[in-house]
């Protein structure tokens, strides 16, 4: 068999197991372009992730009652153990997690454009749960179904305890459309900043989304940007009357004919600047992480140290 | 007896809120993501126990107070937080410093607390006791690991342990709500602990490979409401929201 027809029969089969929805293993042969796409998108989530504690973690210290704070700072925790277990899944397909915190410093790899946005308020952390992770598990529940095995069990994980996040946002929310006029103002005034930006989440329209068409066809996703974002408007907009807060879009109306709520047109000129970096808080999110990063490299490498140094002594002992 | 074992109640609470709300501060910004999930856990551990510690203060002042009165409405000069648990971050060696400084206290504390004749604060005790053996494993490892690893962490490290070993006296040292508490057969008593402390604290900076300073600890104060500078910081920061919007239900 020449080396041309062995290809062949390689995509033959991985296309097979695809087809059959067969989990694709770390261990089994897969196209170039499928192993840089899940790369790409696994270590984007992770990056989300860890970036995502940031603007969350702003609110920690001033967190308005104990039970807050808790939930919280458990909330933020869940979000580094995210972090580690895609990092994890990103490095079954051959590259360290050093490499791809490189990516993120140095700007190669993106994150979610959404934690470009500042925390004004405690309502925010309210709206994040909500809004943001409720934005977030539309697209996790189907990548539990993803072609690509280790990321699929992941997401298992990740989508429980974003799950209990968004109630828990949504519970914050409550807290203040019962509260007095201040916590209702802030209410509105976190729904005014968030809804455009958490439809955005899902991404460019299906007409110009680069990396869509080929991802459907290797089941890596299996809803499209669009119809991602149009299931959640349909699940939130109920969420949102309950709460008494106003959706900052007048052209958002039942359209009974296509049973979907219609809306208006999102601004992708925002959208645009905002991933290529210009966002109220890019610089400074990338700005905090390379500080921990730098800043806690002393430590890493005293860690390091003090493994080989007893590495050695027992070596010695031994012998 | 009442207010003196509500007193004592705060000593052991505001030391874990206040140790808890400085741990919080590397939520996000820790040196890896594996610390960063250890110090918010041992922030989580000590802050859930301040909230167990605070409810029963509440239940027994009796004036339908809450958890959060406790913690958000008073002022400095009202907490009784040892010193050294509000000194501030710094770096990573002083975090580790104060937090092992701390944990040793606090463990030989609630090994004596769990037979202590008040049954509520004796069950606190047992339930945290499993928590804090966890924490000072982590923070005596990182204490090794700091001193014993690179030459750069061994000057860090020992620099903390210099600057901070002022404040580890107060732990250990009897004040008035103490030695009521002792009489009572509520308290712990503390000279008993102070051999232990001094000779576990050097043990492991021994074996860190640190100087261990020589001088006599001798800042004091807190456990009386007499604190640094830095108590008022921290406390405008985690009361913030409660004072500037009073009587709201968050």
């Amino acid at each position: 068999m020449d080396n041309h027809n062995n290809i062949h029969s390689l995509e033959a089969k991985f296309e097979a197991k695809i087809d059959s929805e067969i989990k694709i293993e770390p261990k089994d042969w897969m196209p170039e372009s499928y192993r840089k796409t899940l790369i790409r998108q696994i270590s984007q989530h992770a990056h989300s992730e860890v970036v995502g504690m940031l603007p969350e973690g702003n609110w920690i210290l001033r967190a308005p009652s104990l039970r807050r704070k808790v939930a919280l700072l458990a909330k933020v925790q869940d979000e580094a153990g995210h972090g580690l277990y895609l990092y994890s899944a990103a490095e079954t397909l051959g590259i360290s997690r050093e490499e791809l915190y490189q990516q993120l410093l140095t700007g190669k790899a993106k994150y979610s454009s959404i934690f470009n946005y500042p925390t004004l308020s405690w309502a925010d952390i309210g709206a994040i749960g909500w809004l943001v992770d409720g934005a977030a598990i539309m697209n996790q529940v189907m990548l539990t179904r993803t072609s690509y095995g280790p990321y699929a069990r992941a997401m298992v994980r990740i989508c429980k305890e974003e799950s209990f996040h968004q109630r828990q946002g949504y519970e914050i929310l409550i807290s203040l459309s019962r509260g007095n006029a201040e916590q209702k103002k802030m209410l509105q005034d976190a729904m005014d900043r968030w809804w455009w930006p958490a439809l955005m989440m899902f991404g460019p329209h299906d007409s110009a989304s680069t990396h869509s068409e080929q991802s459907i066809k290797w089941k890596i996703k299996r809803k499209s940007n669009d119809e991602l974002r149009q299931d959640f408007i349909d699940a939130t907009v109920l969420q949102a009357n309950y709460l008494g807060v106003n959706i900052p879009d007048p052209k958002l109306k039942w359209n009974e004919e296509r049973g979907h709520y219609d809306f208006g047109d999102i601004d992708w000129e925002e959208f645009w600047n905002v991933v290529n970096g210009n966002g109220p808080c890019n610089k400074q999110r990338i700005k905090d992480r390379k500080k921990a990063y730098e800043g806690g490299e002393w430590v890493r490498e005293a860690a390091m140290a003090h493994a080989e140094k007893r590495a050695k002594r027992k070596e010695e002992k031994v012998a | 007896m009442k207010q003196s074992l509500i007193n004592y109640i705060f000593q052991l609470a505001d030391n874990k809120l206040i140790l808890g709300q400085r741990l919080s501060e590397w939520c996000g910004h820790a040196p890896e993501l594996e610390i960063d999930i250890a110090l918010t856990n041992i922030a989580l551990d000590l802050i859930g126990q301040s909230r167990n510690l605070y409810s029963y203060a509440a239940e027994l002042e009796g004036k339908g107070r809450t958890e959060d009165d406790m913690a958000y409405l008073r002022d400095c000069e009202a907490y009784r937080n040892v010193l050294l648990a509000e000194q501030p971050n710094e770096d990573f060696a002083y975090t580790i410093a104060r937090q092992f400084f701390f944990d040793v206290y606090n463990h030989l504390f609630h090994k004596e607390l769990v037979n202590s004749k008040d049954e509520q604060l004796a069950a606190i005790a047992e339930k945290s006791l499993k928590e804090i053996n966890y924490h000072i494993r982590f923070s005596s490892e990182w204490v090794i690991r700091l001193g014993d690893g690179t030459e750069v962490s061994h000057a860090k490290m020992q620099t903390a342990v210099d600057d901070l070993w002022d404040y580890i006296g107060e732990m250990t040292t009897m004040n008035e709500t103490d030695r009521l508490m002792l009489a009572e057969g509520v308290g712990v008593d503390l000279n008993k602990i102070r051999t232990a402390y001094f000779h576990k604290v050097k043990e492991i900076l021994a074996e860190a490979t640190l100087n261990i300073p020589e001088e006599e600890p001798f800042q004091k104060g807190g456990k009386d409401g007499l604190h640094s500078e830095h108590l008022g910081h921290l406390l405008t920061e985690l009361q913030w929201m409660q004072r500037a919007y009073p009587g709201a239900q968050w």
